[in-house]
């Protein structure tokens, strides 16, 4: 059992870290207080081309890894500021590990031929998650993902999230089941400007991670929420699927409704990408750059509610969340299992968002 | 000197008891005598004492395999079969090194023959993997209640969106059943996997016998294959199927040829397999166009070219030490299937010392191939089936979470149609009927009913793999392929369990 919130501003209108912090505080239930954390997308308007690293170094400040990482970072990219991320620590989060963050640009010339700069940038977080002693907690464009152990509002204060503002907030309240409580393994999960926050229990965890694998995607955060991130970004990305398409292959309709309607698209996609199909109980809001996936499983064995106020979309585990977020609302509502809410800042939801 | 005059090296291990109380001998019944096919039941006249002649069975003592057609067919149960150990009881000779090597000794001599797969004492790995199950965190799945979908396509895919998809498979169950070829086997049988795989919407596969006249019109449902022998190959033959496969081995005898005795070789034998009458069928042991992978790369073409690139091209190896990165040559080659025939593979007649002791078992093999092709990033290139020894459901969904795609059975399926493992397909003489094409015992095989077992023998194991996947809470199959997280290794080693690519029960 975990907790998810998410609010997406499609007026890319900002609010501060504030109102989702009570939002998700209050599913305390769904957390045992071994993880937190939010994403806030709008967060470094200020350098908002460059890619915005935040790195966790377990120990602290004299951690030898810390110039280990830094040096290699220096080799691959421009690196245009470097600090400490602030912390705050009380007297339910009296420590963590070190955080830093970094805004950086990889230098055209280290490109291979025909490498994106995003594939280059996910070469660069898989060789520093490989490392010992570190790992990269987000690593896009005007996004910060801030996480821990802990429960997500003190977490929240951990980061004082409500200094941030952004178009749009997830956060995530966890209890643990299937792999261990740890800093790294509180959600977010990201991989560029992609990030997941995730309610469930992934059981084709070990054929996803083969295949994604085979893309150059390491799984390495000890979880299985990084995998759809990932699935994701190789979809969307690199394959250019559409985000409809992309969610029908994580959560495919059944072989009978394809015979049924003959939809032989699905038919092709559900051959090449059986490896990427996403079983086991789910509820995520994934969000992007420009927009934001809500998807269950086919089964719906996990809750989602989505909302939506004027130019405020929502989408949360219970009801309450979205109540506390805004009491009017133009529409409430429980996606289907399988059936994807895609809400995009340009305004073209799909039918079942918009109203 | 004169004991040797006595045969002591020649008297079988099992022969027939009668109750001569319950037989029915003296109303003319002589049931087992018509039943035994090896000749080991004789007619006894008795005079009773009514002074009336009357026909009794006795063993020969010459004969019996323990096939126990006799006790399962007599009217009255009026039969058992003994075993009588013929040697003293020794752990390091036992008594089937010692039957060995009086086989051996006796004036016949050569190599010794038997059928069916590998029966030595090594690890059954399928046994030392247990499957996982939801508790609490993951609500398992009831199969009754939800959709749970096992259907497979098998053929080679493109990494990504946009590029072209090769010609398919489509397996509804994701079980075919393997090679074994017309001659080998009774064309009844064939008649009956090629009516059963078309109800399940699954594949048989004709083995290297040729494809019967009688059964083109289950040509949907037929893989046909070209075997080193190329017997009933043609260009109608190719095109006459859903898929071709080209054999190079099998799991019972890696790295030699088949040989169907004249024996077996009758009239409709003979015209299918483009051979006369009465004469071996020997396949050689390579193909002989094939000495290294860029032939076989020609082959696969060949075909492809001849049936117009619209049926997917298998190659079936056995498993073999370094099936590996033969596997990962052979999807560069061309191939849109591989079929992997690990060390318990069955077959119609192998030499026995071939059969106990080459190859890999199909755990480790598909397992170590699937790996390998992950590693080098061409997975789905090529699917791959598993073969070699899998006796339940159970056993497929291991292989699937271990890397196959699908699975071939094939002993399985003479079990289900009454074999009992005596071994002796290789004489042409089954007792069940199934291994033989001659008259008054191919009869024993009724299509209808044979068809009807084997539909039985899908469809359970099918609900059986769908119970398996509710309590794992996977509703789609292709979730579970090499998907090794839902798997734990008990009493295995370090090792193994890196082969395997599983983490011991408890971790």
């Amino acid at each position: 059992m975990c907790g998810i919130v998410g609010i997406i501003n499609t007026d890319k209108s900002l609010i501060d870290g504030g109102a989702i912090k009570e939002a998700i505080r209050i599913q305390n239930e769904r957390g045992n207080g071994l993880g937190g954390g939010f994403a806030v997308y709008g967060a470094y308007p200020e350098h908002q081309d460059r890619y915005a690293f935040h790195i966790m170094y377990e120990g602290d400040r004299t951690s030898p890894v810390i110039p280990r990482v830094e040096e290699f970072l220096r080799m691959h990219a421009k690196v245009y500021q470097s600090e400490e991320i602030p912390v705050y620590p009380n007297r339910r989060i009296p420590a963590g590990p070190h955080m830093k963050r970094y805004f950086l640009k990889p230098l055209d010339e280290f490109l291979a031929p025909e490498q994106t700069e995003e594939d280059y940038v996910i070469h660069i977080v898989m060789t520093i998650n490989s490392m010992e002693g570190v790992f990269v907690v987000s690593s896009g464009k005007n996004l910060g993902v801030f996480k821990g152990m802990g429960f997500p509002e003190d977490i929240g204060d951990y980061f004082r999230i409500e200094d941030y503002t952004g178009y749009m907030w997830t956060a995530h309240n966890r209890f643990p089941t299937n792999t261990p409580g740890w800093w790294g393994g509180a959600h977010p999960f990201t991989i560029l400007d992609k990030a997941v926050v995730h309610n469930g229990e992934i059981t084709s965890y070990g054929a996803n991670v083969r295949w994604l694998e085979m893309f150059g995607y390491l799984c390495l955060l000890r979880t299985d929420t990084e995998v759809i991130s990932y699935i994701f970004d190789k979809l969307r990305r690199r394959d250019g699927l559409g985000e409809e398409d992309a969610c029908s292959v994580m959560a495919p309709p059944l072989w009978d409704d394809i015979d049924r309607t003959g939809n032989e698209k699905m038919r092709y996609l559900r051959q090449i990408y059986g490896s990427a199909i996403v079983n086991g109980p789910f509820g995520i809001v994934l969000t992007h750059s420009d927009g934001a996936i809500v998807l269950n499983d086919r089964n719906k064995l996990r809750p989602v509610v989505c909302a939506r106020a004027g130019e405020r979309f929502f989408a949360s585990s219970e009801e309450c969340s979205i109540r506390l977020l805004s009491p009017e609302v133009d529409r409430i509502w429980s996606p289907r299992g399988g059936e994807p809410v895609i809400i995009r800042m340009d305004g073209k939801d799909t039918p079942g968002a918009a109203s | 000197m004169t004991g040797m005059k006595r045969n002591w090296n020649s008297i079988p291990e099992f022969y027939p008891r009668f109750d001569l109380e319950l037989c029915d001998y003296r109303n003319g019944c002589n049931e087992c005598a018509r039943e035994c096919s090896f000749g080991e039941i004789s007619l006894q006249p008795v005079k009773g004492d009514d002074g009336v002649l009357r026909y009794r069975p006795r063993a020969n003592h010459e004969a019996c395999n323990a096939c126990q057609r006799c006790v399962k067919m007599c009217p009255q149960k009026a039969i058992t079969i003994i075993h009588r150990p013929m040697h003293s009881s020794h752990h390091y000779w036992t008594a089937e090194q010692i039957g060995n090597i009086w086989r051996q000794a006796k004036s016949e001599g050569g190599v010794l023959l038997t059928g069916s797969g590998a029966s030595g004492p090594q690890r059954r790995y399928f046994d030392h993997i247990l499957f996982d199950a939801c508790q609490v965190t993951n609500p398992s799945i009831d199969p009754l209640r939800e959709p749970m979908e096992i259907r497979r396509y098998l053929g080679s895919k493109p990494g990504r969106y946009g590029e072209d998809l090769g010609p398919q498979l489509r397996l509804d169950v994701p079980i075919m059943f393997g090679a074994m070829s017309f001659g080998a086997l009774n064309i009844r049988v064939h008649e009956a996997e090629a009516i059963a795989t078309e109800a399940a919407g699954t594949f048989w596969n004709t083995g290297e016998g040729g494809f019967h006249e009688k059964l083109r019109g289950y040509g949907a449902n037929t893989i046909v294959q070209v075997a080193s022998g190329r017997f009933g190959v043609s260009e109608d033959y190719l095109k006459s199927a859903a898929a071709v496969e080209i054999k190079i081995g099998q799991g019972a005898k890696p790295g030699i040829g088949g040989h169907l005795p004249g024996e077996k070789v009758f009239e409709g034998v003979s015209r299918t397999r483009m051979i006369p009458e009465g004469s071996d069928a020997l396949s050689p042991a390579p193909h002989h166009d094939i000495y290294s992978i860029e032939d076989l790369r020609q082959l696969i073409f060949a075909i492809k070219e001849a049936t117009d690139y619209r049926v997917p091209v298998s190659v079936k190896i056995s498993a073999v030490h370094n099936v590996a990165p033969i596997v990962s040559g052979i999807a560069r080659a061309g191939a849109d299937i591989i079929a992997i025939d690990g060390f318990r593979g069955g077959t119609g007649a192998t030499p026995l010392q071939i059969r106990q002791n080459t190859g890999i078992p199909i755990e480790l093999a598909i397992s170590a191939a699937d790996m390998r092709l992950k590693e080098e990033g061409i997975r789905d290139r090529v699917s791959l089936v598993a073969s070699g020894g899998i006796q339940s459901s159970a056993d497929v969904l291991k292989a699937i979470c271990l890397g196959a795609d699908a699975v071939y059975v094939a002993t399985a399926v003479l079990i289900a149609l009454g074999c009992n493992m005596c071994q002796r397909c290789f004489s042409g003489m089954c007792p069940y009927g199934i291994t033989t094409n001659r008259p008054g015992l191919a009869e024993r095989i009724d299509v209808g009913e044979a068809a009807q077992a084997l539909r039985n023998l899908l469809s359970a194991w099918s609900e059986e793999i769908k119970e398996l996947m509710g309590s794992m809470g996977i509703s789609a199959i292709e979730a579970l392929r090499g998907n090794r997280d839902r798997l734990r290794g008990v009493a295995l080693n370090t090792e193994e369990l890196k082969i395997l690519g599983i983490r011991h029960a408890g971790a």
